[in-house]
């Protein structure tokens, strides 16, 4: 576990894309990638949630979970973390900024049930990171998923008018462009690798 | 609805993968072997039956506003317990699955049959479908990692099927293969569906 936490940060965007190499995040990726404005509220949404809820998870396990011996409670523990987190953000933004709300706000029940940010969290625990390699892969895995709704977002906008056949439209026809970005993807992985 | 009429309807009529496409991120990920796929369906099945019991029972005492957040939590203590039941009988298993055992959680196929199903029937009917779905999401799951594990390693449960002649397809154990079989299993059924549709 030398990796320095930029390493990891690279990695997690481009060699092991956590929606590409590791599925994670798949439901909300195929039905928000529609548009691209939407794909990128909720992109920025699960950016900001995944960063900040893997810290927090971080803290809870070495701080809570294991000096009180209670590790095998972790999946609830967590999940708690996480929903409870966005339910706070969510009456924040209401009542800062009602022009964020409007952008993000809708985004945000979503993203509990986002398995991208629970797996980011189970990822780090079981990798053991250090404090510094969990911030650099929970920002870099939140930017991944956003790097990769986006593109996929792109494509299905220049694909609206294309002759595509019956039995694939729809979800056949993204799990193929999925596909192929992956394929892309793996292009990068000579370039770091993280486990 | 008879007993045998919804467990057809939630196996394979209203199939969670194929026609409501739930559940993808397990579906994908633990494909490679079709050892892991069969643990993993065994265990999803085993969550849904039981959180959509429980579920069902407590239905009428649980207050709207919290419902989601007490279904959560339901399913989180069903697969705590699958977790430790791998961790104990089946150590290699549990490392294999890694952390998708903890994201059993988050399949959507779980959270979409407490609100579709067991939050407006009947614990016993709400046993019924959660199997029922559990071998649909099981089935899917056999199909796609037979020809992965086939092509991919030569192998089917582990055993040695393809003879020494067989060369090995690497990307049938990569990522984006994946993405590919899925895509064309869902191609397969909508396109026959469709077909017979007379469109």
């Amino acid at each position: 576990m030398e990796l320095s936490p930029f390493i990891i940060f690279v990695a997690a965007i481009f060699t092991s894309n956590i929606l590409l190499t590791n599925f994670l995040g798949m439901c909300s990726y195929l039905s928000v990638s529609k548009e691209i404005e939407s794909s990128f509220g909720l992109g920025m949404a699960v950016v900001f949630v995944t960063t900040i809820t893997t810290v927090l998870n971080y803290f809870v396990y070495h701080y809570i979970l294991i000096p009180l011996d209670i590790v095998y409670l972790q999946y609830i523990i967590y999940i708690i973390v996480i929903a409870a987190f966005v339910q706070f953000t969510e009456m924040v933004i209401e009542r800062v900024s009602p022009v964020l709300y409007y952008t993000l706000g809708i985004f945000l029940p979503l993203i509990t049930v986002n398995c991208a940010i629970f797996g980011v969290t189970l990822f780090m625990v079981i990798r053991k990171y250090t404090f510094l390699q969990t911030v650099g892969y929970a920002a870099g895995s939140g930017i991944g998923w956003m790097l990769a709704i986006l593109a996929l977002a792109g494509i299905r906008a220049k694909l609206k008018d294309k002759y595509i056949p019956a039995g694939l439209q729809g979800a056949g026809i993204t799990l193929i462009i999925t596909g192929i970005m992956a394929l892309a993807f793996i292009g990068f992985s000579g370039v770091v690798v993280i486990q | 609805m008879s007993k045998k009429d919804i467990f057809v309807t939630a196996a394979f009529t209203e199939n969670s993968v194929w026609r409501q496409i739930l559940g993808i991120c397990s579906t994908l990920a633990v494909t490679n072997l079709m050892k892991n796929s069969l643990v993993m369906g065994l265990g999803v099945t085993f969550v849904l039956a039981f959180s959509n019991f429980t579920i069902s029972m407590i239905r009428q005492y649980t207050p709207k506003n919290v419902r989601m957040m007490a279904q959560t939590l339901i399913i989180a203590s069903f697969v705590i317990i699958v977790d430790i039941f791998l961790k104990a009988f089946m150590p290699d298993m549990s490392k294999a699955l890694g952390p998708y055992v903890g994201l059993i959680i988050t399949n959507c196929i779980i959270m979409g049959r407490a609100e579709a199903f067991a939050a407006k029937n009947t614990p016993v009917d709400s046993f019924v479908d959660g199997i029922g779905a559990g071998v649909g999401y099981t089935f899917v799951l056999l199909l796609i990692s037979f020809v992965r594990e086939l092509t991919g390693f030569g192998t089917i449960f582990g055993g040695q099927v393809m003879g020494d002649w067989w060369t090995n397809w690497s990307i049938m154990v990569m990522a984006p293969s994946a993405f590919f079989m899925l895509a064309i299993l869902i191609w397969i059924i909508n396109g026959s569906k469709a077909k017979a549709g007379g469109k």
